[in-house]
C-alpha cells in the first residue's frame, strides 16, 4: 500500500496565529439514532468517549466524538485504527438503522493556535467567537469563507478544524491570509 | 441580515450559513390531479408584504431542512420549527396573532386553527 500523507504534509504558517496541518487523523462518520443504547456503546468502545451533547465534542484519551446533527456524529480515532474501528462500529450496530463510514482520507485536519486564533477564524466564519459565546468543548459546523468546515475549541485556546480534503489547500491558505501579521483587527 | 435559529442544532445561523428553499407547506399535486391544480402547484406562489412562511436548509451546518415564519417587511422572525409538519406550530401562530392582528396567509389566518 502507498504511504498515507496528510493534505499539506505538515505545512505551517505563523502570524497572528499559527496554522498547522494537523496530520493524519482517523475520522468515522456515524449516522443513526444517537439515543440508542447500541450506538452509545459502540461510540464508547470505538473512541472511549460518550455521545456528545448537541453542539459539543466529547474527548477521551485516544479518541473523541463530535455532534454533527441530530442523527450524525464524527468519531475521531487514531489514523491507523480507522479501518478496523469502522468495521467494529458497523458490526456493533448490525440490525440498527445506522451507517458508519471511514472518511479519514476524505478530510483535511488543521490546528489553529495562538493569541489570534479566535480572530483569524472569526474573519472567515459567520460565528460569534467571543470568549463568552464560544467555549472549550463547543463544536460547530459552519463555513470557512466559501467552503463547508467544522471546528472545535480546545482547553488550551487552540482550534481544530476539519474540512473536505479537496479544499484543504484552500482552507490552509485562507487561514494563513487571515493570520497575516499586519491584518490584526483586535475584536476578540 | 437575516438570522434564523436552526431547530435541529440550536445554532443561530446567519443568512450565509443557510440556503433558501422557497414557500412552505406546499401541497404536491402530481399524477391524477387536474391541469389547474398542477399548474398552481408549480407556479402560483405567495408574495406577501408581511407574514410569510418559508423553507430553509441549514446548508453550512447540520444540513437539515426546517421551516421559518417571518415578516418580509421588517425581517422580524416569529420563529422556526421542524420540517416534519404541514402546518405551523400553534405557538408560532399565537405569536404572529399577537404581533400582527388580522394576518392572513394562504389558508392560514388570525384566529383560524
Ligand atoms: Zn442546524
Amino acid at each position: 500500500m502507498s504511504k498515507a500523507v496528510s493534505v499539506l504534509n505538515g505545512a505551517r504558517f505563523s502570524g497572528l496565529a499559527t496554522v498547522e496541518d494537523a496530520g493524519l487523523q482517523g475520522m468515522i462518520t456515524l449516522r443513526g439514532d444517537l439515543g440508542s443504547k447500541a450506538l452509545k456503546a459502540a461510540v464508547k468502545a470505538a473512541t472511549g468517549a460518550g455521545v456528545p451533547a448537541q453542539g459539543s465534542i466529547s474527548v477521551a484519551e485516544n479518541g473523541a466524538a463530535a455532534w454533527m446533527s441530530p442523527d450524525e456524529l464524527l468519531l475521531l480515532v487514531p489514523y491507523e485504527d480507522a479501518v478496523a474501528k469502522t468495521a467494529e462500529v458497523a458490526e456493533a450496530l448490525k440490525g440498527e438503522h445506522a451507517l458508519a463510514v471511514n472518511v479519514s482520507d476524505a478530510r483535511a485536519f488543521f490546528r489553529l493556535s495562538g493569541e489570534g486564533a479566535r480572530e483569524v477564524l472569526g474573519k472567515v466564519s459567520p460565528v460569534d467567537f467571543d470568549a463568552a459565546a464560544f467555549k472549550p468543548g463547543q463544536f460547530r459546523r459552519s463555513r470557512l469563507a466559501q467552503v463547508a468546515g467544522a471546528f472545535w475549541l480546545n482547553e488550551d485556546g487552540s482550534f481544530y478544524i476539519v474540512c473536505f480534503r479537496s479544499v484543504g489547500e484552500y482552507v490552509f491558505k485562507l487561514l494563513s491570509a487571515g493570520a497575516h501579521p499586519q491584518s490584526k483587527v483586535g475584536v476578540y | 441580515m437575516l438570522i434564523l435559529e436552526c431547530p435541529y442544532c440550536g445554532v443561530k445561523a446567519e443568512e450565509t450559513e443557510l440556503a433558501a428553499g422557497g414557500e412552505a407547506h406546499l401541497k404536491r399535486y402530481g399524477p391524477g390531479s387536474s391541469d389547474d391544480e398542477f399548474h398552481d402547484y408549480l407556479f402560483m406562489r405567495e408574495n406577501p408584504k408581511g407574514v410569510h412562511f418559508e423553507r430553509w436548509r441549514h446548508a453550512n451546518g447540520c444540513g437539515k431542512w426546517f421551516h421559518a415564519a417571518r415578516c418580509t417587511m421588517t425581517l422580524e422572525v416569529f420563529g422556526t420549527y421542524t420540517a416534519q409538519t404541514s402546518v405551523p406550530t400553534q405557538e408560532i401562530l399565537d405569536k404572529i396573532a399577537a404581533k400582527r392582528p388580522g394576518w392572513t396567509w394562504r389558508e392560514f389566518a388570525d384566529g383560524k386553527k
